[in-house]
């Protein structure tokens, strides 16, 4: 939280303030709706978290930020990594709308290298494929794809229409893998964009496909390298893995594979043999690090590292978990070299941003993350909530055991998952995971109200309407969401910071991240546009001077 | 290089699509009911569909689009959409009041066979819809024709909900805009001013895709096409269609309904496309075509003449939408140019036959495709087999153009990398002056940038 003397009145006053929201926004609703979206807006208890509704069905006619699990299982999880063929089944919008519009930038390591980032594949159903069936056309365009680019893996998705008509994507890729041969990996997901309530779904399908089609298919280990670990949950948003990466290698960690920014097939096949994995988009991979902990005996941690004071924790952790002391030390010697340049850039900034006020509302770990960003710069996030998020990402895991399993979240597969025969090889022994949890916690995440400030004000699957209205009421300095909000709240003269895309910004990720996160706030809050919304014969003392006599 | 595994050799494509120059019907139709005033569009099924639609417009114009969802679960996939969407029209004239919501249909719903009369009627009978609201609709499933076909849907169902023939017909013109910028828009509306016409255009998104930042959030723009209007097609005396693939079943509609008989010319992008604008505007109008207009015209000769040399014999690759790439391609034609390869998702017979006509004498080495597998993956194997000079298309062309190294033009939908086009227009004479321009610069800028260096020119 940011330190007290830095925090305005205002903040203070509008802490106080805030609960009134809530009764004041659902009055607009019809009453059924109203009931409904009251039971999402909390006002925040970091020591006693109250129980907020998430991870339900939006309200049909409510203008949501959220997307569809195809977006979840594609666009998020799949889409980062370069070397696989990403066939959409479906008419032609779903795979046009997710080509290149999510950012996750990847450095193929030599000009030969795979890369099908760059490209968008579709079977365009037509019409005919609806009524008769579209698997042939589908067999068809695995083939095409085969002989065009000879790639390692083809993955395709399902759309909604493919659910409906009963193609199925599994056995398609099971017989076009037999019919191909040469080693070739093909997989399908029946992510249709209907099945679950928000993206969120979609991860976990996704999740569900790495585990059983890519994870474990590579027992090597390569190199000699000590600190193995995986990091879950970055998908290299403006070059944040990049970043992430340069710290590691810095620190002589050897990062196996990132799930799965700037990543490739062979990463997520080599993934078990890590030592470690970290956690960092909670919601969207916790099923991978579960899977893999149970599997294989790979012990899981969260990790933040957006803002450098918690990139420092992070770094930490790791060296903390394998407890040798040249780690500890090379560690301890990058943060110091690292944070001295970051409290630079930082010391300049923090007066012109200290005691402002922001708003995060966007996916499903990032409001939570970036607060800390704003912490570093003195600014107060007095509302923040999630698209997608799921009450343990609020309230912390423990709750898990607590919530209902809908009809939406039953229709999502949950693999049984158990040790390996073979593979299965705990990283530590129980003692010394009681000792080190002392330090770090495993298998736990405790949520974004764990962080924010009492008082504050907590929204799930905030509503355009509500958003409006925040925005009218309480007029933050600097208001975090996405792309649909982006415009809408600019009109109103707030700054929005977009962190989904961050404005083709970026890396925002680790130390170098954290800079140019300080500077490109500097800016925003700092932009003279602000001040110019009003010509200056539309101010009041204008027209006196001009009228008055 | 970014687009590192396309190469000339061309296989026989029957199933995949790579990199398409196209999109799905929706977004179309959402893109076409914001240019009614008071109007929110809503996308009847999964949520994720609208979320993209909004996203695509959002990242092209950077402006606020504001659209609903009925947010399907696996539950109305199975039972159908009715109660989602009955209760989506309740929800969203309680909370953002509109004077009227724009359903479009979606792949998923479509599939379902959700019945929208049925749907919108039961809601009316319950009394979700108030007194003086509207609730019409357009089907747009995905898996037929492409955004261009969810944009004339939707205009298609401006006629059908709106336009009313009274007793007395009007000295008026209906302009039915096809897919366009709202630039493009105010500028054909400028020269019906300017010539003194009084019209009506729809779908109209001037002061909606381009409004000015004032601190106050408007849910819905000053701008668009107002239901008064709208009915009011019914009684003007002529409809000109501007870009048959997105206004001739429009037209075509409001001729059969209120008797308004019509003329469907290209989009005037480009000299000769303004010219039959505006001789057919002057005609139907009964107007003559004032000096000022004459005078913009010969300003356009002007820069073309001045610099006839730089366009003379260049090859051309672009691809978009049927009814921006033939007026295009017969601009780029009076600019003495080649348009050697051209590319629309879009299928059509129209497109075919005007490009064969265009082309036959000037190029007859020009390729052109369209519909299934007509895509930028398709147009980028014709330039490894032989070059081009430019390249001219919407954002996704500039992977191309680096890789090739070619000078492009920004064009069409989206440009989301680029700002202005919402400011300059490529319709009317200006528009064909600032595009000459735009293409010229291109040119010379490649020039200054590779010559060798003694063949740097001072002035060129």
């Amino acid at each position: 939280m940011v330190n007290e003397n830095d925090k305005t009145k205002d903040a203070e006053k509008l802490l106080q303030s805030l609960h009134e929201f809530r009764d004041e926004v659902v009055a607009k609703y019809p009453k059924k709706v109203g009931r409904k979206r009251a039971k999402s807006i909390v006002v925040s208890d970091d020591e006693n978290p109250p129980v907020i509704q998430a991870n339900v069905r939006t309200i049909p006619g409510i203008i949501t930020q959220r997307g569809c699990t195809y977006a979840g299982c594609k666009g998020v999880v799949l889409g980062p990594t370069r070397d696989i063929v990403n066939i959409v089944h479906g008419p032609i919008g779903c795979s046009f709308y997710a080509w290149l519009t999510r950012r996750n930038q990847t450095r193929p390591e030599t000009e030969l290298e795979e890369n099908f980032i760059p490209y968008a594949f579709s079977t365009d159903m037509q019409d005919k494929n609806i009524v008769f069936g579209g698997e042939e056309k589908l067999s068809q365009a695995i083939r095409e794809a085969y002989e065009l680019f000879h790639p390692k893996a083809i993955a395709v998705f399902s759309t909604c229409p493919v659910g409906l008509i009963g193609d199925d994507v599994h056995r398609v890729s099971r017989h076009m893998k037999e019919e191909i041969g040469n080693g070739i990996n093909i997989f399908g997901f029946s992510c249709e964009g209907y099945r679950g309530v928000s993206q969120s779904a979609g991860h976990h399908i996704a999740n569900n496909g790495l585990f059983k089609h890519l994870i474990g298919r590579d027992d090597e280990i390569r190199g000699s390298a000590k600190y193995r670990v995986n990091l879950l949950g970055e998908y290299n948003i403006g070059g944040d893995a990049f970043e992430l990466e340069r710290i590691f290698d810095k620190c002589g960690i050897h990062l196996i594979a990132t799930f799965s920014g700037n990543t490739t097939v062979n990463q997520f096949e080599n993934a078990h043999t890590a030592d470690l994995n970290m956690v960092m988009c909670h919601r969207s991979i916790n099923y991978v690090a579960e899977m893999m902990e149970t599997a294989f005996g790979i012990p899981w941690i969260k990790v933040q590292p957006i803002g450098a004071n918690s990139t420092a924790k992070m770094l930490r952790k790791i060296a903390k978990y394998f407890g040798e002391q040249e780690l500890i030390d090379k560690v301890e010697a990058v943060i110091a070299e690292e944070m001295a340049e970051v409290e630079a850039v930082r010391e300049k900034i923090y007066p012109k941003t200290k005691g402002k006020l922001s708003m995060l509302f966007v996916g499903g770990s990032r409001a939570h993350h970036y607060q800390d960003l704003f912490e570093e710069l003195g600014m107060t996030t007095i509302a923040a909530g999630y698209e997608f998020g799921h009450r343990d990402d609020y309230e912390g895991r423990s709750v898990i055991p607590t919530i209902q399993i809908d009809a939406d979240s039953r229709s999502i597969e949950e693999l049984t998952v158990t040790a390996d025969p073979t593979r299965y090889n705990p990283r530590k022994t129980e003692e010394e995971l009681a000792e080190l949890s002392k330090d770090m916690e495993f298998t736990e995440y405790k949520g974004i109200m764990n962080q924010m400030e009492k008082g504050a004000l907590v929204i799930d699957d905030m509503s355009h309407y509500e958003m409006d209205k925040l925005i009218e009421k309480f007029r933050p300095d600097v208001f975090c969401a996405g792309i649909k909000e982006k415009f809408c709240v600019q009109k109103m003269g707030v700054p929005l910071k977009q962190l989904h895309n961050y404005d083709v910004g970026g890396p925002y990720a680790g130390f170098k991240g954290a800079i140019n996160f300080y500077k490109d706030i500097e800016q925003m809050v700092g932009a003279s546009v602000w001040k110019e919304l009003k010509a200056p014969w539309e101010s009041e003392a204008y027209i006196e001077a001009e009228f008055a006599c | 290089m970014l687009l590192r595994h396309t190469t000339a050799k061309e296989i026989e494509r029957k199933a995949l699509t790579i990199n398409p120059a196209k999109t799905c019907q929706p977004v179309g139709a959402m893109y076409a009911a914001l240019g009614l005033h008071g109007c929110l569009p809503h996308s009847h099924g999964s949520q994720g569909c609208c979320s993209y639609h909004r996203s695509a417009l959002t990242r092209h114009f950077k402006e606020p689009v504001m659209a609903s969802t009925s947010s399907f679960s696996e539950g109305s996939s199975v039972f159908g959409g009715s109660s989602n969407l009955v209760s989506a029209i309740d929800t969203i004239f309680s909370v953002y009041n509109p004077d009227v919501v724009a359903v479009h249909t979606t792949c998923l719903s479509e599939t379902i066979g959700d019945d929208m009369t049925q749907i919108i009627s039961k809601a009316n009978e319950e009394g979700k819809i108030p007194e003086g609201k509207r609730v019409i609709y357009c089907n747009t499933p995905s898996y037929v024709g492409t955004h261009v076909t969810g944009y004339a849907n939707q205009v298609t169902s401006f006629v059908k909900s709106f336009s009313t023939a009274t007793p007395k017909k009007k000295n008026v013109v209906n302009l039915v805009a096809g897919w366009m910028e709202p630039s493009d828009m105010r500028e054909i509306k400028r020269i019906a001013s300017v010539m003194e016409a009084r019209t009506i255009m729809f779908p109209d998104m001037t002061g909606v895709f381009d409004a000015p930042l004032t601190g106050t959030f408007k849910m819905y723009p000053d701008g668009g096409t107002t239901i008064p209007d709208m009915i009011a097609t019914g009684d003007s005396k002529f409809t000109i269609g501007l870009g048959p693939y997105c206004t001739e079943d429009a037209c075509v509609k409001l001729e059969n309904k209120c008797k308004v008989k019509f003329e469907v010319l290209e989009i005037p992008i480009g000299l000769k496309a303004t010219d039959r604008y505006i001789t057919a505007l002057s005609r139907h109008a009964n107007l003559p075509v004032p000096d000022a207009l004459t005078e913009e015209r010969g300003k356009l000769i002007d820069l073309i003449a001045d610099n006839s040399k730089y366009f003379w014999g260049k090859r051309v690759a672009l691809f978009g939408d049927p009814d921006t790439l033939i007026p295009l391609t017969e601009f780029l034609l009076t600019l003495d140019m080649k348009p050697v390869y051209i590319v629309t998702g879009t299928p059509g017979k129209h497109f075919d036959e005007a490009m064969k006509d265009l082309l036959k004498d000037k190029v007859p080495e020009a390729k052109f495709k369209s519909g299934e597998c007509a895509d930028t993956f398709q147009l980028h194997q014709w330039i490894k087999q032989e070059g081009v000079d430019m390249l001219i298309g919407n954002t996704y062309g500039k992977y191309i153009a680096r890789d090739e190294d070619i000078p492009f033009i920004r064009l069409g939908f989206p440009v989301v990398d680029r700002a202005g086009n919402n400011f300059f227009p490529t319709t009317g004479y200006v528009g064909a002056t600032n595009l000459a321009i735009k293409i010229l610069t291109a040119i010379l800028d490649h020039i200054d940038r590779t010559c060798p260096e003694e063949k740097v020119e001072f002035q060129m």
